[in-house]
């Protein structure tokens, strides 16, 4: 019989009641309880309690009152005045985004060809979101990655069909970040399963090697694995080859997230209860046969959620592609931040940016959350 | 008999422990091969270019400055004191991150337990708000809060002799005084003494069943014994206070904008996952727990300390653990907003001398070794608050 944290969490979660008898007593069970006798419970009901919220509400009076008059009342919305309008007002300058988004979403593809990478982008999303719902949880699906990912790599290069090509030096913004973190996890993926498996295995010398590259990743920081990439890559290959940036990028991602994720699944193999391996070998099950349809099949279930955290923190990783000069989201709202006319802005420029990381990093998360409920249903007692 | 050999050499090819021994022995060699590979290419290449292999370079004359630095430094000392400087400030700012972010994720873990509705949604407002937006983003809007700071002139002055300005964080610090060293000797002993005290309290309260207020008490001592040096020597307290002379201020302590805004950064993004942990380590410990105590007779204070925190901390060392390692690996990020930590003096280093290799050969394993020293700290920290079973 294993615990599981959820079993814990639930009598805890019970226990402000618990603790609080006269709270309860007072109010007697699941009455309507008007305003004023759900804020005494909660908010004043002790001295300490009652300091606590005054506290609270005294932050939020000096916080929000600005904030909004900054960020709302005052603020220049209407990009006609250009940054002059910004500078003689007081609020916000929400202008900046009529100015420059289409830079900062998208850096600095063509101007006139910015369909494309928003076709991509929207390509990305969609199929993010049919993963994200069991029911298309099926072959087909595996399929369908592969064909967006063509398509969206077509899409990107062009050269074919009237599309001009545009290099990979020239892509930028959202379309690059999605980029690297969705191929970063699925490029890693099978890495992370041999690296993990390794790590289980009864072979000294394999085991060796994958805990040897495991604690070697994950004790540097990735700023350190990007500058080896972009640094050391062109060193290791025979003289006169070149590899492209972005892709020299995206290898040092990988290879970081593997590690990590060959974490994740041991976790996951960890789980499965020896058992299965003995009756798989007992029924004359090779290796690869007993791990591809016994043990795989069931630990990889387990590790879904985790995996989507890690595609969460690879998601904000990209991030750090900025400091090796390629041009994700954040680079190119830098980028637009370096017009001196509206570098005095840089606050909202960095605004807009969180928001759509932060509306992407909560979504999943929260879907995360959702899905490790979803899984544990099966198996709850 | 080649029947007879015939079997054996099958018996020997189908032996898991043949098969095993051959699978390595393919393995390695492809690694090494790989390996052999990359070294060739990298050798053939830097002699291409011209540039030597080795770490002769450490020895040479850096050539650059650095803007702040613990020990001293000059532009005519060695890549190798460059690269300390970094390692120094590396570690500066990853120590007092940590201090401040586990203070800030404890305080905001405990404040989204409250009862208080309006405090457990402030908490979670601000951990939501935190962790779903990457660090290098909230360094750059701090970098820029910090050099956006009216000039030295117009500093704001929030109280207590501290100013800010776009310079940086100046704040006021005690003249040196020889009876500091007194001061700090009574402390020492108090906290000997406390321990000492500690030892015997629970010695007696064991044998006799007597308790002893041991924590107030030691509390006390230690508070009070270096106070108590202090006025003896006559209270020798002359603030070095930071004042306007000229363009900038003069005196005090500094934080330089740079660390101040990586200091910042790294504290808030991490206590935002500090406090998550500290969060579900408390409510791992079964509500019964708390109940079996108070009706035992424990106080509040007594239960908390005595039956709840050790048992939540069981559940929150591993994950704060690898929180402290994800914090010093992030302080790398000071490269980006111009902090000289010691990927950014080894960025440099490699830009002069060319010698890549050498460079992050350095810079991963001096993280290696921090990473692995830190770790080894927090396991034996937790192998001493781990469940002992029998």
């Amino acid at each position: 019989m294993t615990v599981r944290p959820e079993d814990l969490v639930r009598p805890a979660a019970a226990a402000a009641e618990i603790e609080e008898p006269s709270a309860a007593l007072t109010a007697g069970p699941a009455q309507p309880v008007p305003l004023l006798g759900w804020a005494r419970r909660n908010l004043f009901d002790t001295v300490p309690n009652t300091l606590l919220t005054l506290a609270a509400l005294w932050l939020l009076a000096e916080i929000v009152p600005p904030l909004l008059r900054w960020g709302l009342f005052d603020a220049v919305w209407s990009p006609a005045g250009g940054a002059a309008a910004c500078r003689e007002g007081t609020g916000a300058c929400w202008a900046l985004m009529g100015e420059k988004n289409r830079l900062m979403l998208f850096g600095v593809y063509p101007y006139d060809q910015h369909w494309r990478p928003a076709l991509a982008t929207a390509l990305v999303v969609a199929l993010l979101a049919t993963s994200a719902l069991r029911r298309f949880w099926r072959p087909w699906l595996a399929w369908a990655w592969g064909g967006g990912l063509v398509a969206v790599a077509a899409l990107m290069w062009g050269g074919f069909a009237g599309l001009s090509p545009v290099e990979t030096a020239q892509w930028g913004g959202l379309p690059l970040t999605l980029g690297l973190a969705v191929l970063g996890i699925v490029l890693a993926f099978p890495l992370s399963i041999l690296l993990a498996l390794g790590r289980r295995s009864d072979m000294p010398a394999i085991r060796a090697l994958s805990v040897g590259y495991i604690e070697l990743v994950r004790g540097v920081p990735l700023v350190s694995v990007l500058f080896m990439a972009s640094v050391m890559f062109p060193l290791f290959l025979p003289e006169g080859v070149t590899v492209d940036k972005l892709l020299r990028a995206l290898v040092g991602i990988t290879l970081f997230t593997a590690a990590y994720l060959a974490e994740a699944v041991r976790g996951g193999l960890q789980a499965i209860p020896r058992g299965q391996e003995e009756a798989a070998d007992a029924l004359g099950l090779s290796y690869w046969q007993k791990m591809r349809k016994i043990v795989l099949p069931q630990a990889l279930r387990l590790v879904i959620p985790p995996i989507v955290n890690q595609f969460i923190s690879c998601f904000k990783d990209t991030s750090l592609v900025t400091i090796v000069g390629l041009y994700d989201l954040l680079a190119a709202t830098k980028a637009a931040l370096a017009d001196p006319d509206w570098r005095p802005f840089f606050v909202e420029g960095y605004i807009a940016a969180a928001l759509v990381y932060w509306a992407f990093c909560f979504f999943m998360s929260r879907y995360s959350q959702w899905l490790e409920r979803e899984l544990a249903k099966g198996t709850r007692r | 008999m080649p029947m007879e050999r015939g079997r054996r050499v099958r018996a020997l090819l189908y032996s898991a422990r043949f098969r095993a021994a051959v699978y390595q022995v393919v393995v390695v060699a492809a690694v090494v091969a790989l390996g052999w590979y990359l070294v060739h290419n990298t050798l053939a290449n830097l002699a291409a270019r011209g540039i030597a292999t080795g770490l002769s370079f450490l020895g040479r004359e850096a050539g650059f400055d650095i803007g702040e630095s613990p020990i001293a430094f000059e532009a005519s000392d060695s890549y190798l004191r460059a690269l300390l400087v970094g390692l120094l400030n590396t570690l500066a700012v990853a120590v007092t991150g940590i201090v401040l972010a586990s203070l800030l994720g404890l305080t905001v873990g405990i404040g989204r337990l409250s009862r208080n509705w309006l405090v457990a949604r402030l908490a979670t407002l601000y951990v939501e708000a935190v962790r779903n937006v990457p660090l290098l983003l909230q360094l750059f809007v701090w970098y820029g809060l910090v050099t956006a700071l009216p000039g030295p002139k117009q500093a704001l002055q929030p109280g207590l002799g501290v100013v800010l300005s776009n310079r940086g964080l100046k704040f006021p610090l005690p003249h040196w005084h020889y009876s500091y060293v007194a001061v700090l000797a009574a402390l020492l002993a108090a906290v000997a003494a406390a321990l000492v005290l500690r030892r015997w309290a629970l010695a007696r309260q064991n044998r006799t069943g007597q308790p002893f207020p041991w924590l107030p008490a030691g509390l006390g001592l230690m508070l009070g014994l270096p106070l108590l040096v202090f006025a003896a020597a006559g209270a020798p307290l002359d603030w070095d206070r930071p004042v306007l002379a000229g363009f900038n201020f003069r005196g005090g302590a500094t934080l330089s904008p740079e660390f101040a805004a990586l200091l910042a950064g790294l504290s808030v993004y991490t206590s935002s996952f500090i406090a998550e942990i500290v969060r579900s380590g408390i409510l791992a410990v079964p509500a019964g727990q708390t109940e079996a105590a108070l009706s035992l007779g424990l106080t509040r204070g007594q239960t908390l300390r005595l039956v709840v925190l050790p048992q939540a901390l069981r559940v929150i060392v591993p994950p704060l653990t690898s929180q402290y390692l994800n914090l010093t690996k992030n302080s790398s990020l000071a490269v980006a907003i111009g902090y000289p930590d010691l990927v950014s003096v080894a960025n440099t280093t490699i830009n002069q001398t060319g010698q890549a290799v050498e460079g992050v050969a350095v810079v991963m394993s001096v993280f290696l070794v921090v990473s692995l020293s830190l770790s080894w700290l927090m396991n034996w920290y937790n192998a001493k608050v781990a469940l002992v079973t029998r």
